[in-house]
């Protein structure tokens, strides 16, 4: 008996679909072990972290509030990916978003200007991480440099000029010396579905972005564009299209995208600046790409489970005293399984009947 | 390696027994017995996937059969890697060389020899050995500054230190000019009198019946014929090979004799890769109703030339190539596609089609240049799909459902449909790059015919082909690339083959134009 991975004729739809879902189970399996070694209940901890945010209501509105950041970054990322474009950065296009975007925020901050506000933020900040953003694409376009690497460097300079913009010129002098910024003024602020509710309209706007993002990848002659260039580069070259000017385009929007979060972010639910606005958003938003499948509906999906890990890593952290490393644990874990089952679309198993000698005469 | 008495054929060297291979569902080899004898050069004739290299590759170890048995000095014996096939004294020179291009000669030599063999001496043994087989060939030269021909050369001497008693070539000649296929022909025919036993791999049946003692014939997998195919004619073996007769295409000139549809004037263009070739000073026309074949050997710039052509690249200067009387050389391929012209690159997947993509996007890669497959920006998934019916009905596609994925078609019937994809827009010129290489003969008689028939319509096309005998089957005119620089044409009924070849090998043409470089470098 032999295994063999034998190559498909065609890809398999039908694994397509099952195998985010094999890489779930597979995490779920390789969590229970891992609570089982750390000496916690494997299956009561698996039910903390993944049952338990979904039977209460404020647990369910919390997910789509830290869905949408995930689902803005992670569709972005998905054009660079597919047009073989590899944003790392959408962590620093973020916080630049969100200090752009904030900085408007600090600027009118009791002047009572009117409620143009948050538009302009939105704006800014989302022109601002596309601008961010398109230093890494430049630089590979231009110079050849790997768009990995300085993507993810950049992360740790957006990181550095928020730590010192809160720390110095835009510190609330009322703040208690805190690293922080002034509240937002309520024209800067998301506004809420209720007074109660942290679910804001930004999660509106994400599902927009989706269904947009669906129609250009399925319906449009740019989205053929972007997969095509991704999945055959040279025949890319033969239809006619660019592939720098896409590298500069992709990079441009997933930017936008990513800035826009970070500023949706800060004025709907954090409400101020400070370090630490995103607890790796854009990182996560890398493994909500892929779980995914690179495909804005599978990004949704994805973007919701990996919301639940948040939260169900805060009530564990609480519940079970483990470390909220474990949630990234987790997150690492899935991003592995996944990369490992898309294996499956293009291969498959097949049991051989025994070595091949058993047929010999010898 | 004196074994063989007169008279008596010598015992097999080498025998398979009822050897089948499945891959999945399908059945590349079937049942399939032959016996290699010493001091014989043993034809495998067969088209592309009748199952040829998927037997040899079981003879050399890289594959292993799921039934049947081989025999060695009658022996069973079992194959499980290519180390113990050469342990046993059987060598192989691919078709797709291994070299590493920065690596001299002896180092890749060297790369590819057993742990065991001693290092030192080698180049002075490379050299011994290219002197003694006749295989010129410099050992410490780097191979990235060698011809197709002289890397063949590496490949068999790497085979030849290890003294093999059994060679096995795959397809050899298939990128060699015809002065060097007869090099090679009397390298084989030395190591035949030495007793070797030598497996040649060719689907070319002049070849076949000039140099082997028998032929093994395959069709889909099964041997349909042994035979000396010295008594028998081409025609003959071709009946074997394909399993019915060959229909001779029609081709007769339409040149309408008026302006060039394409017009190519002082095209120099340096290469985008280092290992790339230059084009130089290239200077031609195609009329419509025309079809000029470019004949030559495998690097000698065609994939430049292609790509310029196509707009894949971009000239220098806009005038150095108009389409219908237009400045095109600066133009993208896109604009190029609306001015009326077509192009077929010689890749089928990964450059013509994106694999894993279905065949209506796949006509999409080109279409939607000008076609009505797209508007404002929108696709149209509907036409997209009639026009892959249309593709399919038009030139006999085979395929298992309406819209398969592109990697999921054989070889020939992905060729018709890339073919016919380009065709069916009636461009007013066409370039194809090896219009029918790794294609059935069914499927290649009904690629060229289509192209002349498209000739008759009145387009000027231009094929670029290292398959000679298709260019004297349907070309009007053919010229010669060699080193990045073309001929002077020749009007088919003039030209002769030794002449090509000659100009095939560099020789004869004119000499590189001095300051050429300095001016347009």
């Amino acid at each position: 008996m032999r295994l063999v991975l034998e190559r498909r004729n065609e890809q398999s739809v039908a694994v397509a679909v099952l195998s985010p879902l094999l890489a779930v189970v597979l995490t779920l399996v390789t969590g229970a072990v891992l609570f089982a070694v750390l000496g916690k209940p494997p299956l009561e901890a698996l039910r903390i972290y993944f049952l338990d945010p979904l039977t209460e209501p404020w647990a369910l509105q919390e997910m789509a509030v830290k869905a949408t950041p995930l689902v803005f970054i992670a569709v972005g990322l998905s054009l660079c990916y597919l047009a073989n474009a590899w944003n790392i950065g959408a962590e620093g296009q973020f916080l630049i978003g969100a200090v752009a975007g904030g900085g408007i925020a600090v600027a009118t901050h009791g002047t009572g200007a009117g409620p143009w506000v948050l538009p302009a933020m939105l704006l800014v900040g989302a022109a601002a991480g596309a601008l961010y953003a398109l230093i890494p694409a430049f630089c590979k376009v231009r110079f050849g440099a790997s768009e990995i690497l300085v993507s993810l460097m950049l992360v740790y300079v957006a990181e550095l000029v928020l730590d010192y913009l809160v720390r110095g010129p835009w510190r609330d002098p009322k703040g208690y010396n805190f690293p922080t910024t002034a509240p937002f003024d309520p024209v800067a602020v998301m506004p809420t579905f209720s007074e109660a509710s942290r679910l804001h309209f930004g999660s509106v706007l994400a599902l927009l972005v989706v269904i947009g993002a669906a129609v250009v990848l399925r319906s449009t002659l740019k989205g053929f564009e972007i997969r095509l260039v991704g999945a055959a580069p040279k025949a890319a070259r033969f239809a006619g299209f660019d592939d720098k000017a896409l590298v500069l385009v992709t990079f441009a929007i997933s930017g936008a995208l990513a800035g826009f979060a970070g500023v949706v972010e800060v004025s709907a639910t954090v409400g101020h600046l400070q370090p630490g606005i995103s607890p790796g958003y854009g990182f996560t938003a890398i493994i909500v790409a892929f779980l995914g499948r690179l495909n804005p509906v599978g990004i949704l999906i994805a973007a919701l489970f990996l919301a639940l890990t948040f939260i169900g890593g805060e009530g564990a952290q609480i519940s079970l005293k483990v470390p909220l490393d474990v949630t990234k644990v987790f997150q690492g874990i899935l991003l592995f399984y996944v990369l490992a089952c898309d294996t499956l679309i293009l291969y498959r198993f097949r049991v051989m009947p025994a070595h091949p000698k058993a047929a010999h005469a010898a | 390696m004196d074994e063989a008495p007169t008279g008596e054929p010598p015992a097999p060297l080498l025998e398979a027994i009822e050897i089948s291979k499945a891959f999945g569902d399908f059945l590349a080899n079937d049942r399939i017995s032959l016996a290699i004898r010493p001091r014989e050069i043993h034809a495998l004739l067969g088209e592309n996937g009748a199952g040829k290299s998927t037997l040899v590759k079981i003879f050399y170890g890289l594959l292993q059969p799921s039934a049947g048995e081989l025999r060695y000095q009658g022996r069973p014996i079992e194959l499980r890697n290519p180390a113990q096939a050469r342990a046993l004294g059987i060598g192989m020179v691919f078709q797709h060389f291994s070299l590493f291009e920065q690596l001299t000669v002896a180092e890749n030599v060297a790369l590819g020899l057993d742990r065991a063999t001693p290092l030192a001496g080698l180049p002075e043994r490379v050299a011994e050995v290219s002197r003694a087989y006749g295989l010129a060939l410099e050992p410490h030269r780097a191979v990235w500054r060698l011809s197709v021909g002289e890397r063949q050369r590496i490949e068999i001497v790497r085979c030849l230190l290890q003294d093999p008693k059994l060679l096995i070539l795959d397809e050899p000649t298939s990128v060699l000019t015809p002065p060097e296929v007869e090099q090679l022909f009397r390298t084989l025919r030395v190591l035949r009198e030495e007793g070797r036993a030598i497996l040649y791999i060719s689907h070319k049946l002049d070849e076949v019946r000039a140099l082997c003692d028998t032929a093994t014939i395959l069709r889909a997998g099964k041997v349909v014929a042994t035979c000396d195919p010295r008594a028998e004619s081409a025609q003959s073996l071709a009946r074997m090979m394909v399993g019915g007769e060959v229909g001779a295409v029609r081709a007769d000139s339409a040149r309408t004799g008026g302006a060039p549809r394409l017009a190519v004037r002082g095209l120099t263009l340096a290469p985008d890769d280092p290992h790339g070739v230059r084009l130089d000073d290239i200077h031609l026309e195609v009329a419509g109703g025309e079809i000029v074949g470019i004949a030559g050997v495998a690097g000698n710039g065609q994939d430049e030339l292609f790509g310029a052509l196509s707009g894949e690249r971009h000239a220098r200067r806009a005038d150095a190539i108009r389409i219908d009387g237009r400045d095109a050389g600066l133009l993208s391929i896109t604009e190029r596609r609306r001015l009326g012209a077509a192009f077929v690159p010689d890749e089928r997947l990964g450059h013509a089609t994106a694999p894993r993509f279905s065949l209506s996007e796949n006509a999409l890669i080109s279409g939607h240049a000008a076609s009505d497959m797209v508007r404002r920006g929108f696709i149209d998934r509907a036409r997209m799909l009639a026009w892959v019916d249309r593709i399919s009905e038009a030139y006999d596609v085979r395929k298992s459902r309406r819209d398969p994925e592109a990697f999921s078609l054989s070889g020939g019937n992905l060729q018709k449909y890339v073919v016919g994809r380009e065709i069916l827009r009636e461009p007013g010129l066409l370039v194809v790059s090896q219009p029918t290489w790794g294609v059935d003969a069914g499927a290649a008689a009904a690629i060229r015919q289509a192209l002349i028939d498209l000739a008759r319509r009145g387009a000027a096309i231009l094929v670029i082909s290292q398959d000679l005998d298709e260019l004297f089957e349907i070309a009007d005119r053919l010229v010669v690339i060699s080193g990045g620089r073309l001929s002077a044409p020749r009007l088919k009924r003039h030209a002769d083959r030794s002449e090509i070849g000659l100009l095939m090998a560099g020789v004869g043409m004119r000499p590189r134009r001095e300051g050429a470089h300095a001016a347009r470098a």
